[in-house]
């Protein structure tokens, strides 16, 4: 076992293992710094940037900076809550997220998030509108790209867990998107079991389960009544990442 | 299985890492990677289709539809669209018949533009294939365009030879290097060959890293870091292999001082790399050169075969028995990202070139996850000169942060555009007067992620501490519009930016939507204030340094150019959006319905407003 | 003095009305603090004053949405984006994905009133009476077109969440809603 180390995270005193990002360390202390991309049981990504957090001064991205010796971490100040508030907003205005319709609302990640930033002044940032096409060749998933966050959850959880190789980043900029193997979905290898394509790999209502739309009812959903991250601050010894 | 594709994964011995050359091909024998192809790549490369198109859709030289046998890139730099670009594109869209961006029907030309090619001193230039046309009028285009469609052999285009190297059989091109200024570094005549690299064989590792550090060299791209310190840390990891790569991927707008190291220091350049591997313990190197730039490859590969044949590469370089050493070269595919050192590392591994986390920063995993450290050109010349002429003497040249001489490449509205060695700490004006620059307003300096300023900052002085620059220095005059300059950048930093982390793939759409907003004079001054929130969050939370610098060109022309910004910012007073046009939002309906508006038209409604 | 306060319906469902009502009888002592003058609940057809307080559900699809708001806009002095079609658009919005086809318009009008599978239109006519008004090019929201103050998601609201941000916009104070009545659907 190696030596400890020890930081502290808006002034409370964390514990981590060499090798351990800022994130892990946090979340097994009970402390929850924000995040999209990045999900228990993958290599994190660090491309979302709500896990943003100052280490001595300098920005980071929590789920990628190593943990070490000494350093000061800023997670909980107003001035990384308005980054985040930002990059929220950017990924809700360049896709179209019509809460009201999507089947993923209360179960969003990106919803919830939002919420449990408080976001709720008048829209800074236009709204982009895209139009992209949606897939529906696969007779048990869907996949409508104008609500992807480019997290990419999916590609990582295909190429990690399944072992295949079904989704994949194309294109760049603001045209980067998540690309199938194959002409469409229907033309790849993906099984419906897959952990790409399984509930809470897709963070949004991208990846959508035909036949099994709003299942759970309003007042029951994930993020009805508890906002996103509780169930990490609510663990005095944090879940552990494994 | 189609020959081309079967020929090129030969060729690359379906190396994984070569999979760019391998595309680079296949473009070039098809035309165009289609989905069909990208499919028989993916099952002779043992990869997936979603990889291989990952890589074409990200490279803007690959392309999924077809282009012509003869691909015309005009650039789009701001440079050249001052120099009148959009009239010579027109002339080539009549000749042709095509419209930019469009292939002809019968595939033989295909016309588009491309940010910056590296010639913004003879602006407009265009990429005919690989063949470099510069200082382009209405005339030569259509010269050009129907010696084209007569004879589609590029090299028939050659009406004039370029000076130095340019003129030489391995490159034949019609570029000039324009050099008006040559310092006491780089630049200057009788430069002994190879004596760095002797003297460097002749010391050990250490000494050889501690001369660099001495001397005080910083990186010669852009980011300044101390280069002794990068090959000390390289050194200093412990690895089976350690990569030395040179980074020729000038994409900064408006820089092109590599392009002419390459065509004129090519063995100063190579000598440095050489010393470097010797001093890191690399056997290893690659020169990553900007597609841009393919007329270089082949007068590269010969000054690489000459070093081979002379015994600076390969075993025993110079009788120094056990060090061994041999570069590679690596072709770009047209991705300004790559210029980043951990993008172009991943491009070099045969990935989209998107930078890597850090830490682990290169020098201790870089390419395949070696140690591997990435310098610029013009580093590796000044690392060579600095263990030829020593530490002292470089550390004596410049200021007291910035060591040696900077190579700026000067470009827009001036009398002599070229490239100027000048020490570190020379003002803003003395460069603008050597190169007669008689009515300068505006000068953006270290490119589109560089600062924007006037005339009251001129005698700032171009180093680390105060202005520093990657080479870039662009120089507008008075009548050219700022926000037409800042939104030129916007345009720039949206086609190149990777699109990985939020705010930079997002952050600069919006950017850009409030410069035209402001361009427009529709906007008001609460706009500014968005603006600079915004260029906080997104340096503040990139992931690279294009999202740490892309708003610069907007926050610096805010601060150095506020009354330009005030002239076009107006106050609301009835709570309107100015932006809002009910009279555009209304035109498709009218013609529609045919009919007028009951409210908005003044014939009909009772409001005129 | 009490607050007066306007509402209207642009290109939206009253869904966000209803949700006014959900306050149910703490209807009671909003009038207590506060008067309506121009709404769809008094029917009350122009504004008779100057008003404190606008809530405005609905984006705008049309030119009457865009006098509408902007009538509002003059006569209120804190002007309220309520509801999800009002903030971005809503579910009319949908229309603006149709906004790169070569005549999205037509497009639009066609699929609505001819080629729809759900549509029977025996003329096959396009409503166009002179006193239709004129549809926009696209779906445009409310900080599009007017300045907005404040804003109020959710499709809708609920009556919890009209109810305490009417009361801190009556009071000026901040609404800070909890977790629970932040919602964007």
């Amino acid at each position: 076992m190696s030596k400890s180390i020890t930081f502290k995270i808006d002034g409370a005193t964390v514990t981590a293992r060499a090798g351990q990002t800022i994130m892990d360390a946090a979340d097994e202390t009970g402390i929850y710094i924000p995040r999209l991309c990045d999900v228990e049981g993958l290599e994190p990504q660090g491309s979302c940037r709500v896990c943003t957090v100052k280490v001595n001064g300098r920005p980071a991205a929590a789920c990628t900076q190593p943990a070490a010796q000494g350093i000061v971490v800023e997670n909980d100040t107003l001035e990384i809550l308005n980054y985040r508030r930002d990059l929220i907003r950017m990924l809700f205005q360049e896709g179209n997220h019509l809460c009201s319709i999507c089947e993923a609302s209360g179960r969003c990640e990106l919803q919830a998030m939002a919420y449990r930033l408080a976001i709720v002044e008048p829209a800074k940032y236009p709204y982009l509108q895209p139009v992209r096409p949606i897939d529906a060749s696969h007779p048990d998933i869907l996949l409508d790209k104008n609500r992807c966050i480019r997290c990419g959850r999916c590609i990582r959880a295909s190429r990690q867990i399944d072992g295949k190789n079904v989704f994949g980043y194309i294109g760049r900029g603001i045209n980067k998107r998540v690309g199938v193997d194959g002409k469409n979905l229907a033309d790849t290898n993906v099984d419906v079991n897959d952990r790409a394509v399984s509930p809470g790999t897709c963070p949004v209502g991208c990846i959508i389960r035909r036949g099994l739309g709003f299942y759970q009812p309003i007042g029951q959903r994930k993020y009805d009544n508890a906002p996103i991250g509780s169930e990490i601050e609510n663990t005095r010894s944090g879940r552990g990442k494994q | 299985m189609n020959p081309v594709v079967y020929k090129a994964c030969r060729d690359f011995d379906y190396d994984g890492t070569r999979v760019l050359d391998i595309l680079r091909e296949v473009q070039s024998g098809l035309g165009c990677i289609s989905g069909e192809t990208m499919e028989m790549l993916a099952k002779e490369l043992s990869t997936h289709r979603v990889e291989i198109e990952g890589l074409v859709s990200f490279y803007s030289f690959f392309s999924e539809k077809p282009k012509g046998k003869i691909a015309i890139r005009l650039c789009d730099d701001i440079i050249d669209r001052f120099a009148g670009v959009s009239k010579v594109a027109k002339v080539f869209s009549d000749e042709l018949g095509i419209e930019m961006g469009k292939t002809s029907p019968d595939g033989i030309f295909s016309l588009e533009y491309t940010p910056c090619i590296g010639m913004s001193d003879q602006a407009p230039s265009a990429l005919i294939n690989q063949t470099v046309v510069t200082k382009l009028t209405p005339q030569s285009a259509r010269t050009i365009a129907r010696k084209l469609k007569k004879n589609p052999e590029t090299s028939e285009l050659l009406t004039r030879k370029g000076d130095g190297n340019n003129a030489c059989l391995q490159i034949n091109a019609m570029v000039k290097n324009n050099i008006r200024v040559r310092g006491e570094v780089l630049l200057c005549e009788g430069i002994p060959a190879e004596a760095g690299l002797k003297k460097a064989l002749k010391r050990k590792e250490d000494a050889v890293i501690q001369e660099i550090r001495a001397s005080g060299l910083r990186g010669r791209g852009g980011a300044g870091f101390s280069t002794g310190l990068k090959w000390d840390l390289a050194r200093r990891e412990t690895a089976r292999e350690r990569y030395v790569i040179c980074n020729a991927d000038e994409g900064e707008p408006g820089t092109f001082k590599d392009r002419v190291l390459l065509t004129e220091r090519t063995d100063l350049m190579f000598e440095g790399m050489t010393i470097a591997a010797r001093a890191i313990g690399s056997r290893k190197g690659i020169l990553y050169v900007r597609a841009e730039y393919t007329y270089l490859l082949p007068y590269l590969e010969h000054v690489l075969k000459k070093r081979r044949k002379r015994g600076l590469l390969g075993r025993n370089i110079a009788g120094k028995k056990g060090f061994a050493f041999d570069i590679r070269i690596q072709l770009g595919a047209g991705a300004y990202i790559c210029g980043e050192e951990s993008s172009l590392i991943s491009s070099c591994e045969g990935l989209r070139g998107e930078p890597k986390n850090r830490p682990p920063f290169p020098a201790e995993k870089g390419f395949l996850g070696y140690p591997t450290i990435v310098n610029n050109v013009e580093t590796f010349c000044c690392a060579a000169r600095i263990l030829d002429g020593g530490a002292p003497w470089f550390a004596g040249i410049g200021t007291d942060e910035s060591a040696g001489t900077k190579l700026l490449s000067v470009a827009g509205d001036c009398a002599r555009p070229g490239i100027y060695e000048v020490p570190f700490g020379i003002e803003v004006s003395e460069v603008l007067d050597m190169a007669g620059a008689d009515d300068p307003a505006i000068v953006q300096i270290g490119g589109a992620s560089g600062d924007m300023i006037g005339r009251t900052a001129f005698h700032k002085k171009i180093c680390y501490e105060d202005l520093p620059t990657g080479g870039s220095f662009m120089t507008f005059n008075s009548t050219r519009n700022v926000l037409g300059i800042v939104d030129y950048f916007l345009e720039f930093f949206i086609h190149e930016s990777c699109g990985y982390c939020t705010p930079c793939r997002v952050g600069n759409v919006f950017l850009r939507e409030r410069i035209q907003k402001i361009k427009s004079g529709l906007a008001e001054e609460a706009d500014l204030h968005y603006l600079i929130e915004l260029s906080n969050t997104i340096m503040m939370t990139s992931r690279c340094g294009l999202g740490h610098t892309s708003p610069r060109p907007v926050l610096s022309s805010i601060a150095h150019f506020p009354i330009v910004y005030a002239s076009l910012t107006r106050e609301l007073t009835d709570g309107r959006q100015a932006s809002f046009d009910i009279q555009k939002a209304l035109e498709e309906s009218r013609r529609i319905a045919k009919r007028q508006s009951m409210i908005y038209d003044p014939i009909y409604g009772e409001s005129t407003d | 003095m009490k607050k007066k306060i306007a509402t209207v319906s642009l290109a939206g469902c009253f869904g966000c009305h209803m949700s006014l009502l959900d306050i149910d009888e703490r209807i009671l002592d909003l009038l207590k603090v506060a008067e309506f003058d121009k709404t769809p609940l008094n029917d009350l057809k122009k504004f008779t004053t100057r008003c404190d307080i606008g809530l405005v559900e609905g984006g705008c699809c049309n030119e009457e949405n865009v006098h509408t708001l902007q009538e509002f806009r003059k006569n209120c002095d804190v002007l309220v984006a309520v509801g999800a079609c009002a903030i971005m658009g809503g579910l009319p919005v949908m229309r603006n994905a149709i906004m790169n086809a070569v005549d999205p318009l037509r497009e639009c009008l066609e699929e609505a009133y001819m080629n729809s599978s759900s549509v029977y239109n025996s003329t096959n006519d396009i409503p166009n009476d002179p006193a239709l008004p004129l549809i926009l090019d696209k779906v445009y929201n409310c900080s599009e077109v007017v300045k907005i103050d404040y804003q109020i998601p959710g499709c809708p609201p609920s009556g919890d969440t009209l109810w305490q941000t009417l009361n801190a916009l009556i009071r000026g104070v901040p609404a800070d809603l909890p977790y629970e009545l932040i919602r964007y659907d």
